[in-house]
């Protein structure tokens, strides 16, 4: 796509070892501003030390890696002010209602209460849930969480936004409606970052890179891997990259 | 006739003022690889263990193997395998102590009915002596299940035995459940994947604590019943949008690097289409004629 130039997250030559154990072997990628990037592979494969390194939680032991404009080494505290994290399990509190949630991640980001005021009634009313504003997040069927989750995720407008398997177990439906969220977001110049080892959740990516045992082993749009790899959905693509 | 491995008639289970399960029925035939196919809260967890009479009915008859699974519970528990959506093995016993716990429980022994489970235990026997709490989960997948087998039942039952696992030992834990239903076990097994519809004999789709479709998966994808084009453009985002703005066009679902499409006509005249898009400024507009998937099954029966 045309919207897709400028890189947002460059990766050159990241390596992670933990002892002599190499988490990280050699990743080098690039994620450009706008863009859904998939990032998949199995259990164990690197994802979660990969998506630590670039939310700033976690140093590299070598490599270049430059997220938002910033270096993770020198200018870790800049790269957690730019991006959005979401994770299926731990992003709300659940004794919270979708207010004080919403509330609470505006204040750590530091934004001003006129400005998280005037966002929440908006944010609110685009969601349709003006009437459930005062319940406990635990009262709300999990579909509404997502929604509620993605939505403070990207409040503080962050440059990029990571989703750690963000979908599973909700209906299809509303496992669409999601997706079309990450779209708008996607169209609003937000670039969105997807850890997953649902399959069929890659099929929506621009590109997704493939990793097993700390590597890469595929990077390319969705097309493109299922003819390299001769596969008719990402799920082969995955099997005949794993086995 | 077919002979009825476990039967269902208008079961009901609520958990005080929610009613998870309203009234279902259905039966698994003998030989059957049968599944229940639904997202989280459906309620395929509450049907399960009430066939495994570990939960009452709030109403409704349930019989497995003709017994009543209140009254006959115990005579039911022999008979049937069941392997619950946690991992429900012993952390701190090694994979061989949890085997032979489980086989002295049913009165047997690993080694009688070693040729049942062989073909999985194999896998995970050069590492017998592990700690169950350390094994990968894939391998903690085939443990449970061969625990689940050490008796030799008739029926094994499995509660989303698929999630959380990569799409490598997915595929390999349905190849193992093809060759068991091959030795004649009766198989019940619930999932949230859709995709996994097409590999049992037959599938009740839930959602709600509802029933909406049971048949083979064929037959379902049969009742469609109407055309589906998968669309797309340069721009999904705003295909989707510009596509809903449409008149003709009724249902706009994303489905990957596709929207799947319906239209309120019998035909979509593909060439106004295009000509349409392009007028709004998409380019690479791609349109084809493509067959609904049990995914496009499900979500038409949610909207109706």
């Amino acid at each position: 796509m045309l919207k897709h130039t400028d890189n947002i997250i460059e990766v050159k030559d990241l390596v992670k070892k933990f002892g002599s154990f190499v988490a990280n072997d050699h990743l080098t990628f690039n994620v450009k501003k706008g863009e859904i990037f998939g990032f998949l592979g199995a259990n164990g494969a690197g994802k979660t030390t990969a998506l630590r390194i670039l939310s700033g939680l976690s140093y590299p032991t070598s490599g270049e890696v430059k997220v938002a404009g910033f270096d993770v080494y020198k200018e870790g505290e800049k790269v957690k002010k730019n991006i959005g994290y979401m994770s299926q399990k731990f992003s709300l509190y659940e004794d919270l209602t979708v207010r004080e949630n919403i509330r609470f991640y505006g204040g750590i980001y530091g934004l001003s209460n006129k400005y998280i005021k005037e966002k929440t009634e908006s944010l609110l009313e685009r969601l349709k849930m003006k009437d459930i504003q005062n319940s406990l997040i635990k009262s709300l069927p999990l579909g509404w969480k997502q929604k509620i989750a993605f939505s403070v995720a990207i409040f503080h407008n962050p440059k990029i936004v990571f989703l750690d398997e963000p979908t599973g177990g909700v209906d299809p439906i509303t496992r669409r409606d999601f997706w079309e969220m990450i779209y708008e977001a996607s169209d609003l110049g937000i670039t969105v970052f997807v850890t997953t080892h649902y399959m069929d959740e890659a099929e929506y990516c621009d590109r997704v890179s493939i990793m097993d045992q700390g590597r890469i082993e595929g990077l390319d749009t969705p097309g493109e891997l299922k003819k390299q790899f001769n596969a008719k959905n990402m799920d082969e693509v995955f099997i005949k990259i794993a086995r | 006739m077919k002979e009825i491995a476990v039967e269902v008639q208008n079961l009901k289970k609520s958990y005080e003022k929610v009613e998870a399960i309203k009234g279902v029925s259905f039966s698994v035939s003998k030989g059957e690889l049968f599944g229940l196919i639904g997202p989280d809260g459906a309620g395929k967890t509450s049907i399960l263990r009430i066939i495994t009479t570990l939960l009452f009915p709030t109403d409704g008859k349930v019989t497995v193997l003709d017994l009543d699974v209140v009254k006959d519970y115990k005579k039911i528990r022999t008979n049937i395998g069941y392997m619950p959506q946690r991992f429900s093995l012993y952390q701190d016993l090694s994979v061989e102590e949890n085997l032979t716990f489980f086989a002295r429980i049913f009165g047997t022994t690993i080694e009688e009915n070693y040729d049942l489970i062989k073909d999985i235990y194999s896998h995970i026997e050069p590492f017998k002596d592990r700690l169950a709490g350390k094994l990968s989960g894939g391998m903690k997948q085939k443990l449970a299940l061969s625990c689940a087998l050490i008796h030799s039942p008739d029926i094994l039952i499995l509660d989303e035995p698929t999630t959380g696992v990569d799409a490598v030992s997915r595929k390999e834990f349905w190849e193992m459940l093809i060759r068991l239903k091959e030795k004649g076990i009766t198989i019940l097994v619930s999932t949230p994947y859709m995709d996994e519809a097409n590999l049992c004999d037959r599938v009740a789709l839930i959602q709600n604590g509802d029933i909406m479709s049971i048949d083979t998966p064929k037959k379902i994808i049969g009742d469609f019943g109407r055309k589906l084009w998968a669309i797309k453009s340069n721009n999904i985002y705003k295909l989707i949008n510009d596509l809903r703005r449409l008149d003709f066009i009724d249902t706009v679902f994303p489905f990957g690097e596709f929207l799947h499409v319906t239209s309120t006509e019998k035909e979509l005249n593909i060439i106004e289409l295009k000509s349409v898009l392009h007028e709004k400024k998409h380019t690479n507009v791609e349109i084809q004629e493509i067959e609904a998937n049990i995914e496009d099954c499900f979500m038409q029966l949610m909207n109706s």
